[in-house]
């Protein structure tokens, strides 16, 4: 009876979305604001009932209710509570409402929060985010619903794939689709301005906050499913450049360099139709990313019970909105003036510089992604395109990113002049380039990537500190204090977030430079070396968890004779999914990680045994972290908060254009 | 396999290294230069029954047979060019995790830095024009020059 309500309440929510899709739309037209106020209402009432059916499948996986296909073939009665709830997502169909979930989430916080936008651009903002809602919906039902009942219920579920149990794989749906959804935002409002004819500095300021969260939600839930890689697959890599990576690595590269240029319409109203450009781009490689992952065009190696027709529909609605809204683009673009005037050297150009880099990056990784396809269709070439192609080609963008940072950063806006910015840089430039020789004269290796990776690093938070300083302006001490209490957290975020991207640039380079990894055959209570670190496997054992069966190791590390951990990696077998999984056994420290999994029983005598010693690892998804961070407190800054009542107050405060 | 879907599936197939191993102990070389040479050919060529996973990851069969096949080339004295090109002429061009750049290939590699130059030259155009602008007419009405001066002075 639940899973029918669920199943109603998603009808209805589809019934709602065409609704605002369209009544909205006219009224803004016309000017009828009847017409127009319909958008509010339905926006929230869109996201309860979408709430209600997410819910009813949530209790169907947790009472385990075999009558539902989805939970016979993603659950089981033995699954720990966590994982029958993240089973719920951890599937096509529960993806996908998870997706809408999100959408119509997004589409209420607008309708909530957007009380001080005009009524026409509320109503058309709405209305897209409908319309995106009104695809999906239909998706789902149509090809993916997730409440199909079946005749004759098994005793027991086939369980969730064993890799999916995991807490860090647990929440790395709900983050990257809050990222990738909240993309639609910024699309929606960018294709609303398309409609009006009009992009100001108050329209910048409206996109601005909800690209921010987005982008903050994408960088946490990369880093998660990165972080996961690292520990679960057995080897520590943290990333693959896998077509399913890339998905969500482009929309991340395009709302970065978005955040960008947004700032420049808001602060300068220029590059005012480049701005809603890379908007439409962000969610259309959001869709994009959705499209390869559902239909499996790119990675049709496998058969991992991908379908065509879901991947066509998908299609259909990356043509019918990424087109629709490219073609409004190509018409109204050329009305979207810029005002501002600046130089070469500018701030302006610094972000102008960001953008590039950051898109052609993304343009990299695409072409990348897809040219198998490419090479497939066009030249009858079957090739493949893997790590060394995207870690040669989309690297220098990074390093090259990395080093106009803080230059641009310390800019003024409209006219800079370099030797005055560079003043205060001289200092950091000399250090970083000093850290950097240590470092290569300190490493035993070859390599030139720790020492660029330690280079950048004291360049880029160097830079960062720099910037704040420079805030607090001139003066003494206590009054620069004073100031520097009282800065804006946007100035504070966009500190945290820059110094973020050093971090986990110095943490890749790092790990990639020193990693150093031992794989052999350990005998019980014999213990080897590696890389200083004495290592002795004291005793395998078997142990029993509530859904599976393991073999546990019990291995101690000792370093100048004192023991620094004792870690027990495992080998697990799921016997209803019918899988082994491995489980790595790591010590994790700032400095470097300990890294041992434990393999098969060797017919002489003996385990195979896997050490890896991987320096500085934490740094990369640390970085993330702080990245994420300083979005959160741009996010919370003074403005955004007082944006909407201020503007209220003085409805003449909005520049007419 | 079983239907289960999603995107995090679609993420744990792909990384799928598969639990367990990779490299075995018993497939390692003896000596330590070739056995480095081993790894570093075998990271570069692609498992064909995997999805997006280097031979030196997997431990699909397969991959264990093309890694014995790598050592046993180089046991026999092949260069690393000499033991890539043996595998690609019995695998295809797929089996090469880097691409080459032959023919249209050439394509691939060359996207970034043209489309950075590109991207380069319009910015440079849309940068002089900025430049060149003449500044809006921004002066303020009466009105709002009475009440800057009021607020200065204040």
């Amino acid at each position: 009876m639940i899973v029918e309500l669920g199943h109603f309440a998603l009808i209805l929510a589809f019934a709602v979305s065409m609704v605002q899709a369209i009544v909205p739309m006219i009224g803004a037209h016309r000017g009828w604001r009847g017409w127009m106020a319909v958008a509010e209402p339905a926006a929230s009432a869109q996201f309860f009932l979408v709430a209600l059916s997410f819910l009813a499948l949530t209790y169907a996986f947790v009472t385990s209710d075999f009558s539902l296909r989805l939970v016979v073939a993603n659950s089981h009665t033995d699954k720990p509570m966590l994982y029958k709830i993240s089973g719920v997502w951890g599937n096509h169909e529960g993806s996908m409402l998870l997706w809408v979930l999100i959408l119509t989430l997004f589409g209420a916080c607008a309708a909530w929060f957007g009380q001080g936008l005009p009524p026409t651009l509320r109503a058309r903002v709405l209305g897209v985010q409908s319309a995106i809602g009104t695809a999906f919906f239909a998706f789902i039902l149509f090809t993916s619903n997730p409440f199909t009942r079946l005749q004759t219920p098994p005793m027991n579920g086939e369980d969730l794939n064993p890799l999916l149990q995991d807490p860090g794989l647990a929440f790395h749906p709900p983050f990257l689709y809050l990222g990738y959804v909240g993309l639609s935002m910024a699309f929606s409002f960018a294709v609303a301005a398309l409609i009006e004819g009009r992009v100001d500095a108050a329209w910048a300021r409206w996109v601005r906050p909800w690209t921010l969260a987005a982008w903050l939600f994408l960088t946490i839930g990369i880093a998660l499913g990165s972080w996961w890689a690292y520990y679960e697959l057995g080897w520590g890599g943290f990333w693959f450049w896998d077509p399913v990576e890339n998905a969500s690595f482009m929309p991340w590269l395009i709302a970065a360099a978005l955040l960008h240029s947004a700032i420049v319409v808001e602060k300068r109203e220029a590059l005012k139709s480049w701005t809603i450009l890379l908007a439409i781009l962000a969610f259309g490689f959001s869709l994009i990313g959705t499209f390869i992952v559902r239909s499996g065009v790119i990675t049709s190696v496998h058969a991992f019970a991908n379908d065509p027709e879901r991947g066509v529909f998908i299609l259909a609605i990356l043509a019918v909105f990424v087109g629709g809204a490219l073609t409004l683009y190509a018409a109204r673009a050329a009305a979207m003036e810029a005002k501002g005037v600046f130089s070469m050297v500018s701030r302006e150009t610094a972000l102008v510089m960001n953008n590039i880099l950051l898109a052609v990056a993304a343009f990299v990784v695409f072409i990348g992604t897809v040219w198998p396809l490419i090479a497939e269709m066009a030249f009858d070439r079957k090739l493949s395109v893997g790590p060394p192609f995207f870690e040669a080609a989309f690297t220098p963008f990074f390093v090259a990113l990395a080093i106009i940072l803080p230059v641009g950063v310390l800019m003024p806006w409209k006219r800079a002049r370099l030797p005055r910015v560079m003043q205060p840089l001289w200092g950091v430039l000399a250090l970083a380039i000093a850290a950097g020789a240590l470092t290569w004269a300190m490493q035993t290796g070859r390599s030139a990537l720790a020492p660029i990776g330690m280079v950048l690093f004291v360049w880029v938070l160097g830079g960062a500190a720099m910037d704040i300083a420079s805030r607090t302006g001139r003066g003494d001490w206590a009054s620069r204090l004073r100031r520097l209490r009282n800065l804006p957290r946007a100035d504070w975020g966009r500190a945290t977030a820059h110094s973020g991207l050093g971090i986990t640039i110095f943490g890749i380079a790092a790990l990639m430079a020193w990693e150093s990894e031992d794989i052999r055959v350990a005998t019980v209570g014999e213990p080897f070396e590696v890389s200083g670190y004495e290592i002795t496997l004291t005793s395998v054992d078997r142990v029993q968890g509530p859904n599976y069966n393991a073999i546990q190791a019990v291995m101690r590390v000792a370093r100048d004779g004192r023991e620094v951990a004792v870690l027990r990696p495992e080998k697990r077998s799921y016997p209803v999914a019918a899988m082994p999984t491995t489980e790595a056994a790591i010590d994790n420290g700032i400095f470097r990680d300990i890294y041992l999994v434990i393999g098969d029983a060797q017919d002489e005598g003996g385990w195979a045994v896997r050490t890896y010693i991987k320096p500085f690892a934490n740094w990369i998804w640390a970085g993330a972290i702080v990245m994420a961070l300083g979005g959160g407190l741009s996010l919370s800054d003074r403005r955004y908060r007082v944006a909407g009542g201020a503007r209220k107050a003085v409805p003449g405060a909005v520049p007419a254009e | 396999m079983r239907s289960v879907r999603g995107i995090v599936l679609g993420l744990a197939m792909a990384m799928l290294a598969v639990p367990a191993a990779a490299v075995q102990p018993d497939e390692m070389l003896d000596d330590p230069a070739l056995e480095e040479r081993a790894r570093e050919i075998s990271e570069d060529l692609r498992c064909l029954v995997c999805r997006n996973e280097s031979i030196d990851e997997s431990n699909a069969d397969l991959a264990r047979d093309l890694r014995l096949l790598v050592r046993e080339r180089l046991v026999a004295g092949d260069t690393d060019e000499e033991v890539v090109d043996f595998i690609v002429a019995r695998y295809g061009e797929f089996v090469l995790l880097n691409p080459t750049t032959r023919g249209a290939n050439l394509v691939l590699w060359i996207a970034g830095p043209v489309g950075l130059i590109v991207a380069l030259g319009v910015a440079f155009v849309y940068l002089r024009r900025r430049g060149r602008a003449s500044e809006p007419a921004e002066s303020l009405s009466a009105e709002e020059q009475a009440r800057v001066d009021r607020i200065l002075k204040g």
